[in-house]
Parts: structure tokens; sequence; C-alpha cells
């Protein structure tokens, strides 16, 4: 009886969901606990919630929404980064009779938190992030089209974030590798709550990203300044377009993949099984149909970051703008139509094959074009290395040689023998740390004073890039060579001892990178601290091209107190040689949005009702259901979202801007 | 470059505005694109279908299962039901309230007509042994019918909601475009069923 009553209240959930009984976990969990506390107590001892309420998590402002979601990106990056760690470890000691440190059960799960956290937590967060705050300040755009829905976006995200991190300490998260592919994740072989975790955090997160992704097309279309044709966008703006729409085009595919895994999971239907004619491939193929284009989702606007910091530091106009849009576009579109190539063993026959082996191909030639762009960039241009440009130089180098890994691989001959291998692993990280990571670095160097009015502490960002990179090869190409003789991946134990060095030289490598990981949290520390120093009092500290370097540094809630009308691809720098000098007086009231609560209300019932929905709690899952839909009706009965912000504060403000913008040019 | 300072030194260059730009509202585009990110779901659910429309596993087949004169009947429902909103559009846009609700009340009724009919039949089939979890192609089936018969009933949803709102707000700009979007909704929905209807009932019954 009270056995019964138990299940009913709280489903599959008991003390045996904790981990009491595992010290590294329980180690962690106290870590973790006791830091949280910390964080609470001082905001409280501080009386920061109201601060932070009021003016951070209910708010609808561009800029901070992208701070908040990079700050999200940062924090997961750690705990990521933790599992890399752990990995490279257990990898580097478990040979003949050592089995490591890891369990079986327990290093699978690490490698799918580390995938499945990189990508949707880490990645995702900091470009969308970046795209957030800086393109509406290219476009010279006040706010998003939509801000209630880019605060909803982010929340929801921070949701799906939680649940990942939840399961550290309540039950288990996945064993079944990043994408967790069928049949293992079916009930039948994976029976616990972990693929439920994945399954949840990461559906409420799509839902995020899907709606933030509208929302930045939505953005780019409608609300460009004056002039600002197409063609003269600034190409981060492109980028942003390009990687949204492909956004918008992939990640139904994965919300159906998902959705129909889920019913598999919790009715009892035969997608993905192997009996009653179930198709598990269909699952592959679906959630490749997203996979792949992701990976362009995330590196099209770190080409964009590139692009922008190229021109600014070698103080010339982009070369080829052009042919950089069209590869970008062409880049979109090949994206979509490769994705069998992770699964040339399929079995789908030599013409199926031949046709995604040469659409893969095909992508190297936009990607080279970009590249030699980029080159003829720098090509007798007045190159200056601070810390954004290095990370460009690291990038071309770094990424290149991932560029052609990823050519061979596309060779389905070369791929029957390489599939599944660590030489497949290391050519992914390749190309995304060397290109999307060194590109997020890179914008993030590059933006931060425009978001906090000081540049990060250069010396301490130069140890994080020479972390960075040096580590990258350190860890990477032993990685390579084992993979080449054969080694497969997800593999926690190896036999034979003559391959251990290439995991020791890795495991010194990962070590380098934390160095890097630590250079750059510290440069954002000392940049704090020598703030008067590296404070940027003109809001454009680098002579910078485009719109958002001509608003102050931070930028006001406002953006632009009187909207910019743009005459060339380089407006901020057309401005600055043709004399402009901004108004003193003449404002107008300017028309903004109003801050509203119910994207954290929402996204906080999302996450009760995935929490409930993994532990079997019904009674729990149907409340939150149905608080979910009563706030988001009550959220369309409130008409008043808007207000105005006054002539005179909007005069104030302007005043305070130390140096009219363009004196100096 | 050359010839933008030719233009600046013929005529005073404008390089801002102290009026706010009023672009159209972006909201119209803004879901248009979401319909598209919603299709894109609805492929995938038919790609799904496609791929196991005949893994019977030795249960049921679509001869079996399917009362076509009953879908036929449903499909009249969701069809009249894009008539009847299409008759609250001009009264919507003239800013006429009253006819407007009317026009939307009916169509709210049809589309609750469908989903009645379509649980009918859900649980019909489920009592006789064909339920989702039977073979992959009743799973698919269940799963593409269903999805389309729950964006239906968000649709109900939507217009009670808006049936409410009408009554206290009138027909403000805000109002209009809400109906405008609910509008595109439902077309929507009435354009994937005759997708439905033709590839899973008709195509499964003939073939």
């Amino acid at each position: 009886m009270t056995d019964t009553l138990a299940k009913t209240v709280f489903g599959r959930l008991s003390w045996e969901s904790l981990p009491f009984h595992e010290p590294i976990l329980l180690g962690t969990f106290i870590v973790v606990v006791l830091l949280g506390l910390g964080v609470v107590g001082a905001v409280t001892r501080f009386g920061l919630w109201g601060y932070l309420w009021k003016e951070w998590f209910t708010s609808v402002d561009h800029k901070k929404i992208g701070i908040m979601y990079i700050i999200l990106g940062i924090i997961m990056l750690l705990r990521g980064f933790a599992d890399a760690l752990m990995m490279r470890l257990q990898q580097a000691i478990a040979f003949g009779s050592n089995p490591g440190y890891l369990p079986p059960s327990h290093y699978d799960q690490i490698f799918t938190a580390h995938g499945t956290i990189m990508i949707f937590f880490v990645a995702i967060p900091l470009v969308v992030g970046l795209i957030n705050f800086v393109m509406p300040l290219q476009i010279g755009a006040r706010d998003v089209a939509f801000p209630f829905l880019n605060n909803l976006s982010f929340w929801l995200t921070v949701s799906g974030a939680v649940l990942t991190m939840i399961s550290l300490f309540v039950g288990e998260f996945a064993r079944t590798g990043w994408l967790s592919y069928a049949p293992l994740a079916e009930l039948a072989y994976s029976p616990d709550t972990g693929v439920d975790y994945y399954l949840w955090s990461l559906q409420i997160a799509g839902v995020g990203t899907t709606l933030s992704a509208i929302n930045m097309v939505a953005t780019i279309v409608k609300m460009r300044a004056p002039g600002m044709t197409m063609m003269k966008m600034p190409v981060f703006t492109w980028t942003a377009l390009c990687s949204n729409v492909l956004a918008i085009a992939i990640f139904p595919a994965l919300t159906a993949a998902f959705f129909l895994l889920m019913l598999d999971r919790y009715v009892g239907t035969h997608f993905f099984t192997n009996e009653l004619g179930g198709a598990p491939m269909m699952y592959w193929n679906m959630v490749w149909i997203w996979g792949h284009p992701e990976v362009y989702v995330l590196i099209l606007p770190a080409f964009g970051i590139y692009s922008e910091i190229t021109s600014t530091f070698t103080g010339k106009r982009l070369f080829g703008y052009n042919s950089m849009v069209y590869a970008t576009v062409v880049i979109t579109i090949l994206s979509y139509l490769v994705w069998l190539h992770h699964f040339f063993t399929m079995g789908a026959g030599p013409s199926v094959n031949s046709f995604f082996g040469i659409a893969t191909m095909v992508i190297a030639i936009p990607t080279g074009a970009k590249v030699f762009n980029w080159l003829f960039t720098m090509y007798k241009g007045d190159i200056r290395y601070d810390v954004p440009m290095m990370w460009v130089v690291a990038f071309m180098i770094t990424f290149v040689v991932g560029g052609m890994t990823g050519v061979l691989l596309a060779i389905p001959p070369a791929d029957f023998v390489l599939h599944n291998s660590l030489f497949l692993v290391a050519h992914f990280h390749n190309t995304i740390i060397g290109g999307v990571v060194f590109g997020l670095f890179a914008g993030m160097v590059y933006w931060f004073p425009k978001a906090f009015g000081f540049k990060l502490d250069p010396w301490w960002g130069k140890v994080g890039f020479w972390g960075w990179v040096i580590g990258y090869w350190l860890a990477w190409t032993p990685i390579y060579i084992v993979g080449l003789m054969g080694n497969t991946r997800r593999v926690n134990h190896f036999d034979d001892p003559s391959i251990q060095p290439y995991f020791i030289v890795a495991l010194i490598g990962a070590v380098v990178i934390l160095i890097g990981v630590l250079g750059f949290v510290m440069s954002i520390v000392m940049g704090f601290v020598k703030r008067k120093q590296l404070a940027d009092t003109t809001g454009d500290p680098w002579n910078g091209r485009t719109l958002e370097w001509s608003t102050s540094s931070p930028p006001p809630a406002y953006n632009f107190a009187v909207t910019p009308v743009v005459h060339d691809l380089d407006a901020w720098h057309d401005m600055k040689t043709r004399g402009y000098r901004r108004p003193a007086s003449g404002f107008k009231p300017i028309h903004m949005p109003k801050n509203t609560a119910a994207g954290i209300i929402l996204a906080g019932l999302a996450t009760v009702l995935g929490f409930a929905m993994i532990w079997y709690i019904w009674w729990l899952a149907a409340l939150a259901f149905a608080g979910l839909l009563v706030t988001a009706i009550g959220h369309t009965f409130n008409f008043k979202r808007d207000y105005y912000i006054p002539q005179d504060e909007v005069a104030r403000t302007e005043a305070k801007r130390p140096l009219p913008l363009g004196a100096g040019a | 470059m050359t010839q933008h300072v030719t233009i600046a030194r013929e005529e005073p260059v404008i390089w801002h505005l102290a009026e706010e730009e009023h672009p159209a509202s972006p909201t119209g585009l803004g879901f248009w694109i979401y319909l598209m990110s919603d299709a894109l779901i609805f492929a995938s659910l038919f790609a799904m279908f496609g791929v196991v429309s005949t893994a019977f596993a030795g249960g049921p087949g679509p001869r079996q299962i399917f009362d076509l004169p009953l879908v036929a009947l449903n499909t009249a429902f969701l069809l009249a039901s894009s008539i009847t909103f299409g008759q609250a559009i001009p009264h919507m846009e003239a800013g006429r309230v009253g006819p407007t609700r009317f026009w939307l009340a009916i169509t709210g009724l049809l589309g609750a007509a469908f989903v009645g009919v379509e649980l009918y039949e859900f649980s019909h089939m489920i009592a006789e042994g064909a339920g989702p979890d039977r073979s992959a192609f009743l799973s698919s089936f269940f799963a593409l019918v269903g999805t389309h018969g729950a964006h239906v009933t968000v649709g109900l949803i939507w217009i009670a909601t808006l049936l409410i709102q009408l009554g206290s707000q009138g027909l403000s700009e805000a109002m209009k475009r809400r109906v405008m979007c609910l509008s595109m909704f439902w077309h929507f929905l009435d354009i994937i069923w005759i997708g439905v209807f033709t590839f899973v009932y008709l195509y499964g019954v003939i073939r």
C-alpha cells in the first residue's frame, strides 16, 4: 500500500536515485552545493536579488539576454571541459590490467554528457548569445523583432541545461552517445532515466533555439537601419541570417525525431525499435538531417566573426565581400544535402553514398574561397596582432587541417575504414575547436569592451590563447594518429600498451587546454580589476568599421539615440572618414518594450514538466502542463507591453558620453 | 567608393533620422516562418510514415481499419471551417467585432466536431486492437494524424481565447494581427490535412 502510494507521489524517484554510493559524484555534488550556497549567500548578502530579477532575469533587452546566454555558455563550458579531462585521464591510465578509475557505465555517461553539453549548452548559447548581442547593434536596431520571445528562448535553454545538470546528481544521464542512437536508446536497452533526461532537456532547449532563430531572421529581414540593403549588411549579420535560417530548417527534424523516440519510450510505439516493423535507421537519418547542418549553424557565425575581425585589424575593407556572402549562402544550402555521410556504412548503396560523398567534398570549395578572402584581406594590410586577430590566424591554420581530414572522410571507401574511429573524433574536434571555439573566443574578446566598457586583460588573453592553441595540437594530434591506426571511439579501456604514450600526450594536451580555459577566465577577472586602465570611453576601441562601434560602450538601453542611415557596407568607417558628428540635441522619446516575468515562469514550469515526466511523476507533470497553458494564455491578456523613454532622459544619457563620436577621425 | 564621395560633395548626406522608423510589424513574417518550421515537423512525420507505411507486422492494414465515409465527413468539417474562417476576415478588416466573433465561433464549432470525430475514430481503432503499439505503421499513423489533431486542438483554445479578447479589446491593431495569425494557422492545418487525407487514407486504401 505505501509502496503504491510512494509510486504515485514520487514516480520512480527514490533515495536510490541519489549518488550516495558513488564517491566521485558525491564529492562533486558537495562541491557544487557549497558553491551554489556561496553564490546564493553572496547575492543575498549584497541584496542583489531585486536587481538581478528586475534588470536581468525579466529583461527583454537583447544585449542583456545575449550576455546571459554567454554566461550560461561559459558555465557549461567548465562542466563540459571537466568531463573532457576525466575522459582523457581515464584513457591515459586504463591499459592492460589497470581498469582506470571510471567504470564503463560512468564513462559512457561522461562522453554522452560531454558531447551533449558542448554542442547544446556551450556552442549554441555562445553563438546565439553573440548574435543576440551584436547583430541588432550592427543593423542599427533598438531591439530584436520579438523581445519577449527572446527572453523566453533564453530561459528555455537554461531549463534544458538545468535538467542536464540535475541528472548528474539525481538518477543517471544517458549512456548512448551524444545523439542517443536508436535502438540503443529504446526502453528495452536503456530502461533508466538517462535517455529521458537527454530527450526532455534537449527538447525544451530545442524549442528555445527554434524560437530564437525565428526571432533573429525576422529581426534581420525587417529591422535594418534605413539604407542598409541586403548587400550592405555586415558579414557577421549575413552569417547570422544564414545560420538562423538553417536552424529553422533543421530543428524541426530533431524535434520530430526526439518526439517519436519519446513516444517509443513512453507510449510503446514502434518507430525505431527492432520489432514490429520499426525502422531504427530512420532515427539516424532524421537526427543527422539536423546534426550535420547544425555544425554549420555554429560555424557560419564564427566565419562572420573572423571576417569582422580580419577587416578591422588589418584596417581594410573585407576582400571579396560579395563572394563571402555567396559562399555563406552556398554553404547553407549544401550543408542540408550531406547528412548521410555520417553513416555511409548503413548500406544505402554506391550511388547514394557517391552523391553524399561528392556533395560533402563540394562544401570545401566555398569554404576555401572564404579562407582566401581572409588571406587577401590581410595581404598588404596594416595588421594589428591584438588578441582577437591572433585567434583568427590560429583558426586559419588549425581549421584548414580539419577541413582536409573532412574531405578525406567524405570519400566513402576511406570512411568505411575510419568510421567510428578516433580519427573521426579528432576531425570534428579539429573543426569545432579550431573553427567554432576559436571564433567564439575571438568574438568574445572583440566585443567584450562593447558590452562592458573595458577591454579584457591582454596578457591573460594571450595565456588563454596559447594554452588553447598549443593544447589543442598536443591533445588531438596523437588522437588523429591512433585513430588512423584503427582505434575506435567511446572505449574506456585498452589492451595494447604500445598506444598508451599517445593517450598520455593527449592528456598533457588537455591539461594545457585547461591553462587556456583558466587564462580566459583570468583575462575577465584581471580585465575587471584593471577596468580603469582598460576602459573604452569612445565606444570604438578597435577602430571598428560597423555600426555597433558608433554607439557608446556599453550601449544605452535604446542602443541608438537617433536612427542611423547607412550609405556604405562599412557604415561606421564611412561615417568616420566623412566627418559625421553625432547630434547633441533634438532627441525624441524612444519607444521600448517592457520587461516581463512570463519567460522565466514558463521556463520554470517547463523544467518541472520535464523532471516530472523523466521520473514518471504523472500528477506533477499534469500540473506543470496546466500551469504552462494558463501562464501562456494569461500572458496574451497583457496588452501593456511597451513604454517610452522620455526625451530628457535620452538627452541626459547622451550628454554623459565623454567624447563626441567621430571627433577624432 | 569614389561614387559615394562624389555624391557626398554634391548634396548633404543624411546620417540619421531623429524620428523613429516605424517599420511594418514583423509579426506576420515571424509567424509565417514559424509555420514553415511546423511544416517541417509534419514533413518529418510524413517521411516517417512513408518509410513504415507498409510495416504492418502482421497486424491490420489500412483497408481493415480506415472508415473512409467517416473520414470524408471529417474532411468536410475541416474544409468548411476554413471557409467560415474566410468569412470572418473581411469583417475583421472592416473592424466589425460582432460578425468576426460569430464566424470565429462557427469555425470553432466545426473544428471541435473534427476533433470529436477523430477521437471517436482513434478510440474505435484502439478498442479493435489497432492501437499505436501494434505495428510501426499504426505508430506512425497515430503520430501523424494525432499531431495534426493536437494542432487543431491548440487552434480551438486559441479561438476561445480570441473570442474573449475580442469582447474586451475590440478590433485593435494587435487583435487584428492575432486574428490574422490564427487564420494562417488554421488554413495551414487544412493544407496539412489534405496531405494526410490523400497520402494516409486514400493512398492507403487504394494500394
